[in-house]
């Protein structure tokens, strides 16, 4: 048995890729945890359907290109589909989930070269993939299992195995429903739908039955894994106490939503949306923490992290307020994303012994 | 704490400085209590003709020459080298080539002398006892005379260090006692045995360099050194000057550039030495080696090793002749069964790697370790893909960008490395250690920095033969242009011609070169 490199250093602290990508999926635990708690079976079935296609794709993918098919143990596959899974609505039928996980592994990231090399987060490219494919699907948000709901009641029992097996591999036609019949808008699209006929935030908000504490615990229309700020908070917690992310991404990213939204709210309070509405709603959560910080698609100094975290803080809030869609957070950190290798190059730390960087 | 929070509290005055980065390696301080045994002297000892940075030495003895402990054998040629001498009395056997710790195995030409059992010291260099009353460049002669270079690895001559020079006085001296190398443990136990001594020593620095005052720096794992030098400190009348600092473990502490910043909070600039800054440092080693070469009148002829690792069963730290087989020092400690067995010559972080123990202890040997191929392999495992966790920035205490230099190296972009600061690496190897996928980023750094040693040197090369031959086209284009202005001198004052006849005479020439012209080309197609 002969080593492999001889160069000194011979001591390792021990980390490996395959425990960094434990951790995130460990982190992610309490946000699926709350999505199966919200949406019952479609949740386990969506999030199951993800992880099995992402691995299964990622072991063809690897047995193709003539890799160790032991590579998928790295555990990146499988975040990659819980990624997505988190990111779907409850509503997604199977086979969409199944062309997302292929969407993410294949072109997301092996046609990049495999992992490390893919320049977008792979799980976020697929999410808007078939957002652009499929944007009915991909905005029509079922009503969560909950009794803080008020007024409005839950068509269908999401605890039924047998009604969400129906409805995700044959669809709401086959329950003898329409997709509007058991959809509702989120707080995002309700509110921007609204301010085009001028109605006020607040008032639209007043109208929607909004309330800051069911959008912080998760109670309200969404993806299934971003709906509950806590349970996305304890997992980013989580991150940061286990050095997986630093603060940089994730603090940069929400201080720039709020100091933007602050700002703008107190300008003209009517057009726009408070602070802690943007902060607890849509995606900016589990992006800020989640995505955001992926490794591979993320600067890798401290400063562009910073760079990096306001850049996809502007582009979320202007996306949300200005833009097309209700919800940018994928967007920005996609957009973010290209921008990775110049904030690479001009935001890196001044060298010891250097006055400035080497300007190059 | 944030890095950006702690450089505020560091700026304002609310917290010491301190460099930035580093990792904690887990310790396996085995040694920390084990008192410095002295070795017994071996049969025979093989002296390397270069032990330190610098030019090579050349042998004064030959083969069947008696020489005693301490005579010099081999003599220093060039400014940046120091001289070696015979580490016990014996016999001059042969000189030839030998292995030297070096990673690819490589020799030098060496001295081996067979020891006979007297051990009898050469007395020609005299003690300067009142070195006070010395003049600075007497001493500095003496560490030169007496073979003396970095003991903490560098091993970098250590006179040269020792000036003074008006455009950069010292100010302030410091006392490297932080041996952040894990397993290493010989400073600990020359502060804890020998810290008068050191002490002394380093007052002799102070005075040689002109200095006032003084930083002994001690991590906080050793806190009995620190101890017992604050103790040695308060038994001297003339170091008030001197403080000692124990600073929270973590390395590479230790590293010259790093520890003057945590202790002045100031950086010595990219391509300065200390001294520009006002600042000496040296190694606890080779301040006790300075104290016997000025009181004693010892050259270097010994140093302590710390002899450990997780596959030797006794691990201790030993006082050892210079130029003793690595081989028997192993078997002292009853290691004889080198199979499945990995030697490093000097610590795990930044130790050499050598395929077998049949090598001298030399000059830059602080440790010697027996690891077992397990622990060698958490190390040293198949590469895997970068995921730009980022984690090695964090730990660089220089704050370079290690996986974008590690993939510039990879691609062979040099320059463009150079331009990401590839030569300010220390290679320390805290980025290795902390990634991840196991890419060995410091072995791509020394091969971008070899490589690109290498192209620089041959673009120099190609530039100063561009630049021969173009003067050389220059200067026969210059004669024949004089030779021409002559000839038309010659002919105007001899026989001047009509215009007519010159432009015949003009003619004639043109055709006769041309044929030239066309017989070589007749020769080339020939050939």
């Amino acid at each position: 048995m002969s080593l492999i490199m001889l160069s000194s250093p011979h001591a390792h602290g021990g980390d490996s890729i395959r425990m960094i990508m434990l951790t995130v999926i460990l982190a992610l635990v309490p946000a699926a945890g709350m999505s199966v708690y919200l949406f019952g079976w479609m949740a386990v079935l969506l999030i199951v359907t993800c992880m099995l296609t992402a691995l299964m794709t990622e072991a063809i993918c690897l047995k193709w290109m003539g890799r160790p098919v032991s590579t998928l143990l790295d555990n990146s596959a499988a975040l990659t589909g819980l990624f997505l899974a988190l990111t779907l609505p409850a509503a997604t039928p199977w086979w969409m989930a199944v062309l997302g996980s292929v969407f993410a592994i294949v072109l997301g990231k092996q046609l990049y070269g495999g992992l490390g090399y893919n320049i977008f987060n792979p799980a976020l490219s697929a999410r808007v993939i078939l957002l652009i494919s499929f944007p009915l699907n991909m905005t029509t948000w079922i009503m969560p299992m909950s009794a803080s709901m008020g007024s409005i009641e839950p068509v269908i029992n999401l605890y039924d195995f047998t009604t969400c097996a129906t409805l995700f591999f044959a669809g709401p036609g086959a329950l003898q429903l329409g997709l509007d019949a058991i959809s509702m808008a989120s707080p995002l699209g309700y509110i921007k739908t609204e301010a085009t006929l001028g109605v006020p935030v607040a008032e639209a908000l007043d109208a929607y039955g909004y309330s800051y504490l069911d959008a912080f615990l998760g109670f309200e229309a969404g993806s299934t894994g971003e709906t509950s700020a806590l349970a996305l908070l304890i997992g980013g917690i989580f991150l940061l106490a286990r050095h997986s992310i630093t603060w940089h991404i994730p603090f940069s990213y929400i201080v720039t939503v709020l100091l933007l939204a602050g700002l703008f709210n107190a300008l003209n309070p009517d057009q726009f949306a408070t602070p802690m509405f943007h902060l607890f709603a849509g995606g900016l959560i589990l992006c800020a923490f989640f995505m955001a910080t992926d490794p591979v698609s993320s600067p890798v100094t401290p400063l562009g992290q910073v760079v990096f975290g306001v850049g996809c803080g502007v582009i979320t809030w202007s996306i949300r307020t200005w833009g097309g869609y209700p919800e940018g957070a994928m967007f920005a950190v996609l957009l973010m994303n290209c921008a990775v290798p110049l904030i690479d190059h001009y935001f890196r730390p001044r060298v010891y012994g250097h006055k400035r960087r080497n300007e190059s | 704490m944030p890095a950006m929070v702690r450089k505020l509290a560091q700026r304002l005055g609310m917290l010491q400085h301190s460099f930035v980065g580093g990792v904690h390696p887990n310790m396996h301080k085995l040694t920390a209590d084990v008192a410095i045994e002295e070795c017994d002297i071996a049969p025979v000892h093989v002296l390397p003709m270069k032990q330190h940075i610098g030019e090579i030495c050349s042998p004064l003895v030959a083969v069947g020459d008696l020489v005693l402990r301490g005579q010099k054998i081999a003599r220093s040629e060039g400014y940046l080298s120091v001289p070696v001498h015979a580490p016990t009395s014996g016999r001059v056997v042969k000189i030839e080539e030998h292995t030297i710790p070096h990673p690819s195995g490589m020799g030098l030409p060496s001295i081996f002398i067979e020891s006979d059992g007297d051990d009898k010291s050469d007395e020609s260099i005299a003690p300067i006892s009142d070195w006070i009353n010395t003049d600075p460049t007497q001493l500095r002669e003496r560490a030169r005379k007496c073979g003396l270079a970095g003991l903490g690895g560098a091993v970098f001559p250590t006179f040269i260090k020792l000036v003074q020079d008006k455009r950069f006085p010292i100010e302030t001296v410091i006392l490297n006692g932080i041996e952040c190398e894990p397993y290493l443990t010989n400073d600990h136990r020359l502060m804890l045995e020998h810290a008068e001594e050191i002490l002394e020593g380093m007052a002799i620095i102070m005075h040689m360099v002109g200095a006032d005052s003084g930083i002994i720096a001690v991590e906080d794992n050793k806190q009995n050194a620190a101890d017992s030098m604050q103790q040695a400190l308060d038994a001297r009348s003339d170091m008030d000057g001197v403080v000692v600092h124990v600073l929270p473990t973590r390395y590479p502490q230790g590293s010259e550039k790093q520890l003057i910043y945590t202790l002045t909070g100031r950086e010595v600039p990219a391509g300065k030495l200390p001294m520009h800054i006002g600042v000496l440092s040296q190694n606890i080693g080779t301040t006790k080696a300075l104290f016997d070469a000025v009181m004693l009148g010892k050259p270097l002829t010994e140093r302590t090793v710390t002899v450990s690792g997780d596959a030797l069963a006794k691990p201790s730290n030993l006082l050892v002749r210079l130029g003793t087989p690595v081989r028997s020092l192993f078997a002292r400690q009853g290691l004889d069964d080198f199979s499945g067995i990995q030697i490093v010559h000097g610590g795990p972080m930044m130790g050499e790697r050598l395929k077998n123990p049949d090598f001298p202890v030399v000059k830059s040997s602080t440790g010697l370790l027996a690891m077992s191929l397990q622990a060698m392999k958490a190390a040293h495992t198949v590469e895997q893909p970068c995921i730009r966790c980022g984690h090695c920035s964090e730990a660089c205490p220089i704050s370079l960008v290690p996986n974008l230099l590690a993939d510039q190296c990879r691609s062979d972009q040099f320059e463009k490395a150079a331009q990401y600061d590839l030569f300010d690496c220390i290679e320390c190897g805290a980025c290795s250690y902390v990634c991840p996928s196991n890419i060995p980023l410091v072995h791509y750094f020394r091969y971008g920095k070899g490589q690109l040693a290498l192209q620089r040197r041959e673009d120099s090369f190609a530039e100063a033969s561009r630049k021969r031959s173009e003067t050389r086209d220059a200067r026969i284009e210059r004669e024949k242009a004089e030779k021409a202005a002559r000839r038309s001198q010659v002919r105007k004052t001899h026989a001047p011609k009509t215009d007519e006849a010159k432009a015949e005479t003009d003619a004639e020439t043109k055709t006769g070169g041309e044929a030239g012209v066309a017989d070589s080309k007749a020769t080339e197609s020939k050939d």
